[in-house]
């Protein structure tokens, strides 16, 4: 532990620390441009510059290069330190003119004009080399590099040319203090950012997020990519995040697990996913920024999001106008025949906020009102009383006008007549459908799927819950369009018949067994090859096959492959289902035929 | 007899599982359909024996309609693929004895498949329509 003063305050530094690094961390103010805290100091911008006196004698030093060596005395501020960034201020102005935060800097010192000839008024590059740096030491890309020297010494990549090791991470755009550097997006290798997606490569998924720990995206974070690039070796690229992270919680080794467990009984709750609106080309959607999914909505007027909660189109600006579509994709024999349930009234939602916080005039198109839930009615009344204007007819088409304002076209079906809107933002309120991969799941647990994708239950009236597998029972919109309330109350359900099951202790098995009469079987084995379940075991010793009960479900394969006959079905024995074949058919068969049927059964 | 009024009789296997549930919701959504099959309900189309059909077209049966689970959905796993197996090996000897082979049919609809079960009971009616009255039941009707 060294012991230093700074400014006349006592400080302590640990091991390997500089001055800048303490100075910070006691709150002293030293400006700088070059300095970032996960890369090497380089000391170019000399910003940093402070008087160091040491064993008497005193000396201008960068402070971000010079170590906290027990016993200096530091002063941040004195005449000497300010008389040197005053002319490093003023060549750095005369280099770049034009670059706000270096102009706010010169002011700071008292200079506000360029004191040198300007030269390039364009120029913001101050070579710093942070950006050199963060693809060295970060990136590990090496894409950036110094080349040539003296007045010609500039930043770029070899030869500046464009050049494939470049993963287009962005970082250098990132670290760059006066925005020289720039991207340009015109590669598929290049990220492209979603705007109203995760904003970084490491994000806690949602603010409701339980346990709430950040995830890293892999397709993105520049360390992943980096490794994926390199041929099996580790690239050990940035790690910034591990770097800083002071409760050294991230684990970059963390790999997907599978954990297997032995469970009495499974809730299928694997839930909706949200249609993708450019099927239907009218609605425009991809483009213009400002038409967005309903969902997309929700991320906007999250106050975790983007925008902190406003909703403001993609420029920035409020909107003035919106409208609002209902159906899209639900209720159309073009995407999904049934109805999603919940859009009326997340759309009712959404106008309620739009007009809350941004006082647009919203426009709703609906087909039909649906607000069925306990006081959906009412909101509904609610929201008509705010002034918004409802049209009752489905929104037909979305127009982008050259001047970027969006036409909604459609009918009223109420006036009879074609309207249009033209408005800043449309909002889609999109179908919701069954998880893409419903059908593995399906596969998986033996379940069926009813015509709209979605899980079938045992029965569509009396058993919800259930499926036809047992002990595997479904919950949520898993098993169709459900608004949360319907939710909880279906997942209830199904957390007690789980429970239920698991409670008794003892397990009720259909009395539909097969069972072998030992006297007939001929002991040829069939049976026991044929059975699913392996429930038909060969007794060596007795020469028969005989049937575990609790294992056989009773499909009656092996009862129709007896060649024996000496498997019985119990409640499908061969009598039954032969006397029903003979029913059926006597009831329109001739009268002589019935005749001497009667005449048998005398 | 004209084959105008010519009603046939078909006897359905149906699976408890996939198509009687499909036949139930066909059913209750109303949807219109020939009503010349009679439905045996089995639990899965493995336990219709060879004997059964025989049975069915000796009883003066013009038609039999075999109709469980797509293959790999069946409830039993794999019941559906033995019934496949007994249907292809009947279809032969049906030929052979002079009922023949278009009189006996293998369908796979699933518990959701409701219209199908329509259009599968209408098609396979039109097609035993224009095959005529089965053997069996033309000797009884001539007695």
């Amino acid at each position: 532990m060294a012991t230093l003063i700074i400014d006349g305050q006592e400080v302590h530094a640990k091991e390997g620390q500089t001055i800048l690094e303490v100075a910070r961390e006691n709150g002293i103010d030293i400006p700088t441009l070059c300095y970032h805290p996960v890369l090497e100091p380089y000391g170019a911008c000399r910003l940093c510059m402070v008087e160091v006196t040491r064993r008497g004698r005193t000396r201008l030093e960068t402070s971000c290069t010079h170590p906290a060596w027990d016993g200096l005395e530091v002063k941040t501020h004195s005449p000497a330190v300010m008389e040197a960034r005053k002319v490093i201020l003023g060549l750095m102005l005369s280099r770049c003119p034009n670059v706000p935060v270096i102009q706010e800097l010169a002011q700071e010192y008292g200079i506000t004009e360029p004191p040198y000839p300007v030269e390039d008024p364009d120029e913001k590059c101050i070579l710093c080399g942070l950006c050199v740096r963060v693809c060295h030491e970060m990136v590990k890309a090496d894409v950036l590099n110094f080349s040539q020297g003296g007045i010609e010494r500039r930043v770029g990549p070899p030869f500046l040319e464009k050049t494939r090791q470049c993963i287009g991470c962005g970082a250098c755009t990132i670290v760059c203090p006066t925005g020289a550097v720039e991207i340009i997006l015109e590669q598929e290798a290049v990220y492209q950012e979603k705007p109203l997606g995760p904003t970084s490569a490491i994000y806690v998924p949602s603010l409701q997020a339980v346990p709430r720990v950040p995830v890293i995206d892999t397709d993105v974070c520049i360390r992943f990519r980096q490794d994926d690039r390199s041929n099996g070796e580790v690239a050990d690229a940035c790690g910034a995040c591990q770097m800083l992270c002071e409760a050294d919680a991230i684990d970059f080794n963390q790999q997907d697990e599978i954990v297997e467990l032995d469970v009495g009984a499974v809730i299928v709750a694997t839930g909706f996913q949200m249609w993708d609106p450019t099927q239907l080309s009218q609605y425009s959607y991809g483009k213009s920024p400002n038409i967005i999914t309903a969902m997309e909505f929700e991320r906007l007027s999250n106050a975790g999001g983007l925008t902190s909660g406003e909703i403001l189109l993609a420029d920035g600006r409020k909107p003035e106008r919106v409208a609002i579509i209902h159906c899209v994709g639900s209720r159309d024999h073009n995407a999904h025949e049934y109805c999603s349930r919940i859009c009326c009234m997340y759309s009712l939602k959404q106008a309620h906020l739009i007009r809350d916080k941004t006082g647009a005039e919203v426009y709703e198109f609906y087909m039909d009102m649906r607000a069925f839930g306990k006081a959906y009615e009412e909101f509904y009344e609610r929201i008509q009383e705010e002034g918004i204007t409802m049209i009752r007819g489905r929104g037909a088409e979305v127009e982008v006008l050259p001047d970027g304002k969006l036409r909604v076209m459609g009918e009223d079906a109420n006036l009879g007549k074609l309207v249009a809107a033209d408005v800043d933002m449309v909002v889609l309120s999109t179908a919701i459908e069954a998880p893409h991969d419903a059908s593995k799941v399906a596969s998986l647990f033996g379940l069926s799927r009813s015509p709209d994708g979605f899980f079938a239950e045992a029965h569509p009236k009396m058993r919800p819950v259930e499926t036809n597998t047992d002990g595997v029972f479904l919950a949520g919109a898993a098993q169709g369009p459900k608004d949360v309330p319907d939710t909880v109350a279906h997942a209830g359900a199904a957390a007690s018949m789980a429970l239920a099951l698991m409670d008794k202790g003892e397990v009720t098995i259909s009395p539909q067994t097969a069972v072998v009469d030992e006297k007939l079987c001929s002991g040829c084995k069939t049976c026991v090859s044929l059975c699913p379940y392996t429930a038909i075991t060969f007794i060596e010793e007795d020469n028969v096959a005989r049937v575990n009960e609790v294992l056989c479900k009773g499909c009656g394969t092996c009862v129709a492959a007896c060649p024996a006959s000496a498997i019985v079905g119990r409640h499908f024995t061969d009598e039954q289902i032969l006397v029903q074949i003979e029913g059926l058919l006597r009831a329109t068969a001739p009268v002589e035929a019935s005749a001497e049927r009667e005449k048998v059964h005398e | 007899m004209s084959n105008n009024d010519f009603e046939p009789r078909i006897i359905g296997f149906f699976c408890n599982w996939c198509t009687y549930a499909a036949a139930d919701t066909a059913g209750v959504s109303r949807m219109r359909q020939p009503s010349n099959v009679d439905i045996v309900r089995v639990m899965c189309t493995g336990r219709v024996d060879p004997a059964f059909v025989l049975k069915a077209f000796a009883q003066g049966a013009d038609g039999v309609l075999v109709s469980g689970c797509h293959p790999g959905q069946c409830h039993y796993e794999k019941g559906n693929l033995n019934a496949r197996r007994r249907v292809t090996a009947l279809k032969p000897f049906l030929e052979a004895v002079g009922i023949g082979r278009d009189r006996l049919r293998l369908e796979w609809i699933a518990a959701s498949e409701a219209p199908k079960v329509a259009e599968v009971v209408a098609e396979f009616t039109e097609t035993i329509k224009r095959l005529g009255p089965g053997p069996f039941r033309k000797k009884q009707d001539d007695d």
